[in-house]
């Protein structure tokens, strides 16, 4: 009876610890991602980011003990508005880290935004929460959405490509990639093609595409589109035409893509060989732990973790203060994976954006590298009309 | 716009029917045979790429690979049917409907599970990773000739085993009137579970033949599906011969439609709004000339006697 009665109370001593750690000094986290349908890699990247910075940091953020709740969005912006309700009001959340799509982001920004939560976004950054719908309680630590299509404009333009190939699927993301790459490219545009979303066999537009013979040809074909398309291109003999393209060679699909992608050209903030010390430990850290090679979703992610880091370490670890907590995240007094990083006033980041290539490992593997700066410190062209400063 | 163009875009189109064929044809035949609504059939296409760059990446070998992709593929169908769909025979339309898209949501995250969710890639077999030169700096890959080449063996084979063999005629007669030829002594269940194994196999090689070209991902069969369904009420269900003719209809009609609509319509329009109208008329064609079969010919255009 005595041992049952100590076991009892050490029970309850241990479930009232629990409610008072609870209470006072945990973080929560909320990561809400794309874990099913065919764009899991992309969720699975931020998710394997964000918690290997954490576990990097011993499992606390800004000394803080913290617990990170993962959701899957689906990819369907409805569900998403229900799981983030339910990490705000039955994990009561202190941050919510995501989403990867910009549909996901329209839906779940003002149910975070006007919660007692911050939203962080590790990869989605709409031109209109960059604008006039900014929002302090709002951060991206990735980039403004256009940005990394006009690399690619910036690029062919500087090259002096006299005559481009455009082609993207045909749904919003695509039409604003297209818009991106123009806005800093003025030669002469043969064709503007927009396939059905989801389309897998390019070989009707390839025919025209040769039988354009542009300078250089610019897509923007995510995830299994992105795949087939590469591979075809190759195939069909066109890869003498400089293959200029946004999120369609990146580390989530280059395990299909392999040799058929070798030598394309993308745009991006960051690329695995970004050449710093802190960079060079995530990358292995993050090989030795997942078995693949990190792309720019996990980069983010990692760098979300940071901040939020920085700034629970700033305010001495008082969570709960939310504007001491929106002024140290504004600061940014992290040493980003990507070199240097700071918000502008829209709270989305100013940061450089560099050309990359795909290259063949010496250990097999595939990753794109940096090729040159395109940008220096970039400001998106949405930041003007934001009335935060 | 030359007629080396027009070649080329009309192998493509080829290219695309074959593949619709290899599909449809075990789906018109399940559809036909068994009056079953299979919406897993696209799951089995994608089953069959799947065991192909899983094979092929153990054996080193496309061809190894294939040879052991026919034959699980075979048994993956012949499973499905023995533990779901034999239950599911009498039931209405829209329980079959319920069930194998079930069947698609639980397979797709299986395959998921077991391969992961990002895309896989097969490489080529060496023999045919040639190409010829159709025209000026497009460079046509032998292997997708060699996939129209196959694809119109097949289709000549099944020609043979339906038309010319016993169980064909079988088949054939499960397809006109099921409960009459069960009358007569034959294994209906057999027959049934026969037909829908091999149908199984043929969207499982048809998966494989494309693995080379295309990427291997969770849900690739599922846009195929819709486009399949067209193919057999255009050609008429249950008819092999009208899976056939259907199946390359759209793929033409689709490829050149997407190639050449916008310069037609440059004709009559100015360019922005040729290639405005082109971009949205496109990929509609193949479901207005659904539209326009069920119209004159309800039954499809090769209707099953019945």
């Amino acid at each position: 009876m005595k041992r049952y009665m100590l076991a009892l109370a050490t029970v309850s001593a241990l479930a009232l610890s629990a409610v008072g750690a609870h209470a006072q000094d945990k973080l929560k986290i909320g990561l809400i991602v794309t874990l099913s349908g065919p764009s899991a890699v992309l969720g699975g990247q931020v998710r394997d980011g964000f918690n290997l910075a954490v576990k990097t940091l011993g499992g606390k953020l800004g000394g803080v003990e913290t617990e990170v709740v993962v959701a899957d969005d689906e990819l369907k912006p409805d569900v998403a508005v229900t799981k983030v309700k339910g990490l705000l009001e039955r994990d009561q959340v202190n941050f919510v880290v995501g989403p990867v799509f910009s549909n996901v982001l329209q839906a779940i920004h003002k149910p975070v935004t006007d919660s007692s939560a911050f939203l962080i976004s590790p990869n989605a950054g709409t031109s209109n929460f960059a604008g006039k719908q900014c929002n302090p309680n709002f951060f991206v630590t990735s980039y403004q959405n256009d940005q990394v299509h006009e690399v690619l404009g910036k690029y062919a333009q500087d090259k002096g490509f006299k005559k481009v190939f455009l082609m993207a699927p045909n749904y919003q993301a695509g039409k604003d990639s297209l818009a991106g790459f123009k806005r800093h490219f003025k030669g002469e545009v043969l064709d503007e093609v927009y396939t059905p979303l989801g389309q897998l066999d390019f070989s009707a537009e390839l025919a025209k595409i040769a039988a354009a013979k542009p300078d250089a040809f610019f897509t923007f074909m995510p995830g299994g589109m992105g795949v087939n398309l590469v591979k075809q291109y190759r195939q069909a003999g066109l890869a003498n035409i400089p293959f200029l393209s946004a999120f369609t060679t990146d580390e989530s699909t280059l395990p299909a893509q392999k040799d058929d992608a070798v030598g394309f050209l993308g745009g991006a903030n960051w690329a695995p060989n970004t050449d710093n010390p802190q960079n060079k430990a995530f990358v292995a850290a993050y090989e030795a732990a997942y078995g693949a090679v990190p792309g720019t979703y996990a980069m983010q992610a990692y760098d979300a973790a940071l901040l939020i880091d920085s700034a629970i370490k700033a305010t001495g670890g008082k969570v709960g203060d939310k504007d001491a907590v929106r002024a140290a995240l504004k600061k940014a007094n992290f040493t980003s994976l990507r070199g240097a990083f700071k918000f502008g006033n829209n709270n989305y980041p100013i940061q450089d954006f560099v050309l990359v290539k795909v290259a063949k490992r010496a250990d097999g593997k595939f990753q794109t590298e940096v090729v040159e700066t395109v940008f220096k410190d970039y400001v998106d062209v949405y930041a003007k009309e934001c009335p935060l400063n | 716009m030359s007629s080396a163009l027009l070649i080329v875009q009309t192998l493509n189109g080829l290219q695309l029917g074959i593949l619709l064929f290899l599909i449809a044809a075990g789906l018109t035949l399940v559809f036909g045979v068994m009056d079953f609504i299979n919406l897993a059939h696209g799951v089995q296409y994608m089953i069959g790429a799947y065991l192909i760059a899983m094979f092929s990446a153990w054996t080193g070998s496309f061809w190894a690979g294939l040879a052991l992709t026919l034959p699980v593929a075979l048994a993956v169908g012949l499973l499905l049917e023995v533990t779901i769909f034999r239950r599911l025979y009498g039931r209405s339309h829209l329980d079959q409907v319920l069930a194998t898209f079930g069947l698609i949501l639980f397979l797709n995250q299986l395959v998921k599970t077991i391969w992961g969710a990002a895309p896989l890639s097969v490489p080529m077999p060496d023999v045919l990773s040639g190409s010829v030169r159709l025209m000026d700096g497009l460079l046509y890959p032998v292997y997708r000739i060699a996939l129209i080449g196959l694809g119109l063996t097949t289709a000549l084979l099944l020609y043979v085993l339906i038309n010319k063999t016993r169980v064909g005629m079988l088949v054939r007669a499960g397809a006109s009137n099921a409960p009459m030829v069960s009358a007569l002594g034959v294994d209906i269940g057999r027959l049934f579970m026969i037909v829908f194994g091999f149908g199984a196999m043929l969207a499982g090689f048809a998966g494989a033949m494309v693995a080379p070209i295309l990427s291997v991902e969770p849900g690739m069969g599922d846009n195929l599906l819709i486009l399949t369904f067209v193919v057999i009420v255009i050609g008429g269900i249950g008819s092999i011969r009208g899976a056939f003719i259907a199946a390359l209809l759209v793929g033409l009609i689709d490829t050149l439609g997407r190639a050449f609509g916008p310069h037609l319509l440059r004709l009559m329009l100015d360019a922005a709004s040729a290639n405005q109208a082109g971009r949205s008329l496109a990929p509609m064609l193949i479901y207005i000339l659904m539209a326009a079969v069920l119209f004159f010919r309800p039954s499809g255009l090769f209707p099953v006697k019945r």
